[in-house]
């Protein structure tokens, strides 16, 4: 069945490395330049040519937010049942193996205490290459403890999205971590603890329809994907090609979603001046 | 609008490849059920293939053993664990079929959609229109009623059965307002401290352009968060189709009942199937491995109790649907609207808080 070969570059939500490595050198998958490996690194990870923010893992997104790279790590042995018991042409419980083994994760996201600028905060971080990102029983019963850590501390809370949505391999299960995690994010907004939501590359489905979009400020990375519906299913409904930079932060911007754009050098700096708003003014 | 072929569709899907969902495969659904009623072929049933070759296979084996005349206790022990595996398969075939054969009864055309119930149970039904913001979405009906004699706000899913009307309704598939005009509905009534019955039916919130643009995600997002904490009782039928996080955007509430026959699923069973099995037509084994009938979300505790229906599914007789529905709102409303509203709220919060707890903590 070839059509299961074509793949787009442009609507691509794989997971694949955009950037190739060959020794120290990469090629950017965007503009196409040879970039220093290191000189990436340095620029955390987006091109210093065009600026394209490459996909990072949840452990490099806590060094980049968290003082000196210092955060204490928690719930990290939540670990799902396999609720449905769910088997297709291969087992969940196989898959779930296999991407623990690949990550060193036991799910996608990971919950972490420190200081972002001296001010103590709770950061969720989700890991897109631990199956796409996707949101079942652990992810929702995670980000949920954070929201209460939260909320009983008094602080803070930064919830960095990048998933494909929710969980299929665990069915209606993981759609009602929609609901879950909805109702926790109530209970902190009605005690003004700030909630900072970052949507990341990719941020679409069930995560996007619920906490992502819940902040009490919506900030995102340049370029990435964010919606609802994935692009694919939309062009085949309306029948027609979407507009260049459809679903894009940008275009998000434009249409009133978010409250910012903001480049990934500048989101410590961002969220950090955000929370000295919120925090309560000194008497 | 030329309507996609199926095929068109699943191929998108299957490209996708990933494991996650977005609310949207449920289109799959839609799509599938317009082709086939186009087609004329949605009703016919079809059994899983793989069980169907491998019962043959067995019932092969066994009439040549049984025929073998001087058969050993190895024989007799071959026979025994072959008819064992006869069994099995039957039972796998009949699981699967009573999974799908529930879906396309819950998309059945002639099922009753949420006016044919207001008409039968309330009185007084008095619409309301509009988001104040973009538009009326006809997909989601909001309004006034009166249920044996007492006030209470109606939201609703709204699916239609001609062509017309089907587009009109589209499909029942709401549009950001639709949710926006939802929540507004539900306010009204917890400013009045009036309770909100919601009917779900639906394959999905809509995957369109403008939906995109005017922000559904946003839309269902704010609706999971404010019914979470909204101060009157809300009582939930998923009465068809509960189609995702266009049917979790109106299903937030104190109790969730499921119709017998109604499917409430993260992912149409045509959608899973076209990226877990890429294949489309293992829409049964999807249907059974998604867990999505009344019974399954009972035992996964994410239902509170089950509507039963008349005898062949809801569409046979909707004065008996009806009826039915009718009787269990009425119970599960003496129920909650006497509990204070904060332990009410407090308990509904509790419900979700801990509903699907399937994880574990590992050493
Ligand atoms: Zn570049």
């Amino acid at each position: 069945m070839a059509w299961f070969k074509r793949q787009s570059g442009e609507l691509d939500t794989s997971g694949e490395k955009k950037v190739r490595t060959e020794g120290l050198w990469v090629k950017c998958d965007n503009c196409r330049q040879i970039i220093w490996k290191k000189d990436l690194e340095v620029n955390l990870n987006v091109c210093p040519k065009c600026e394209k923010h490459n996909r990072i893992d949840a452990r490099t997104r806590l060094a980049q937010l968290l003082d000196d790279n210092e955060y204490e790590i928690f719930d990290s042995n939540l670990v799902s049942t396999d609720p449905l018991k769910f088997m297709d042409l291969k087992a969940y419980s196989s898959r779930l193996k296999q991407a623990q083994a690949d990550t060193g994760l036991k799910d996608a996201v990971v919950n972490a205490s420190g200081k972002l600028n001296d001010r103590s905060v709770i950061v969720s971080a989700m890991e897109y290459a631990f199956i796409g990102g996707s949101m079942g029983a652990v992810v929702g019963e995670a980000i949920t403890r954070a929201i209460e850590r939260a909320l009983e501390s008094k602080r803070p809370i930064i919830i960095v999205s990048a998933s494909g949505g929710a969980r299929m391999m665990e069915g209606v299960i993981s759609l009602m971590q929609l609901a879950k995690i909805s109702a926790a994010l109530s209970r902190l907004d009605d005690a003004k603890v700030p909630y900072i939501s970052v949507l990341t590359d990719p941020t679409t489905g069930g995560v996007t329809a619920s906490f992502a979009m819940l902040g009490d400020l919506n900030i995102a990375e340049p370029g990435a994907l964010i919606g609802f519906a994935g692009p694919r299913v939309i062009e085949q409904t309306i029948r027609q090609k979407l507009p260049h930079g459809f679903q894009r932060s940008e275009f998000l911007l434009e249409h009133g979603m978010l409250d910012a754009v903001v480049h990934r050098k500048q989101l410590k700096p961002y969220i950090s001046r955000a929370l000295d708003f919120m925090s309560p003014a000194a008497a | 609008m030329k309507i996609p072929r199926p095929k068109d569709v699943k191929a998108a899907a299957a490209n996708d490849a990933t494991l996650v969902v977005t609310s949207a495969d449920f289109l799959l659904s839609m799509v599938e059920t317009r082709w086939a009623s186009k087609n004329g072929s949605g009703r016919k049933i079809e059994s899983s293939q793989r069980e169907h070759r491998e019962l043959q296979k067995i019932e092969q084996q066994l009439t040549k053993l049984q025929s073998d005349t001087g058969q050993d206790d190895a024989t007799r022990t071959e026979i025994r664990q072959l008819h064992e595996r006869v069994e099995t398969l039957r039972k796998q075939m009949a699981a699967h079929f009573a999974a799908w054969e529930k879906t396309e009864l819950a998309r059945h055309p002639q099922r009753p959609y949420a006016l044919d119930y207001i008409e039968r149970i309330f009185t007084e039904w008095s619409e309301i229109h509009g988001d104040r913001g973009y538009a009326d979405d006809p997909a989601i009906i909001c309004g006034m009623a009166r249920f044996h004699g007492e006030e209470v706000m109606i939201v609703g899913h709204q699916k239609a059965r001609d062509t017309k009307q089907k587009v009109y309704r589209n499909f029942g598939m709401p549009n950001p307002e639709g949710y926006r005009k939802a929540l507004r509905a539900m306010k009204i009534a917890e400013k009045f401290s009036r309770p909100v019955f919601t009917f779900v039916d639906t394959p999905g919130a809509y995957p369109g352009l403008g939906a995109e643009e005017r922000g559904q995600a946003e839309a269902i997002a704010r609706n999971l968060r404010e019914m979470a904490r909204l101060e009157i009782p809300i009582i939930t039928a998923i009465t068809g189709e509960g189609g995702s996080g266009g049917a979790l955007a109106i299903a937030v509430a104190d109790r969730v009942l499921m119709m017998e026959n109604a499917i409430y699923s993260v992912i149409s069973p045509e959608g899973c199937a076209s990226i877990m099995w890429r294949d489309a037509s293992k829409k049964e084994l999807a249907a059974q491995a998604l867990r999505i009938t009344a019974k399954d979300l009972t035992e996964l505790g994410c239902v509170d109790g089950i509507i039963p229906e008349p005898e062949g599914g809801a569409h046979t007789d909707h004065a008996a649907a009806a009826s039915h529905l009718d009787e269990v709102l009425k119970k599960n409303l003496s129920e909650v609207k006497n509990v204070p509203i904060k332990e009410l709220v407090a308990s509904r919060y509790k419900k979700f808080r801990n509903m699907a707890e399937f994880s574990r903590v590992e050493a």
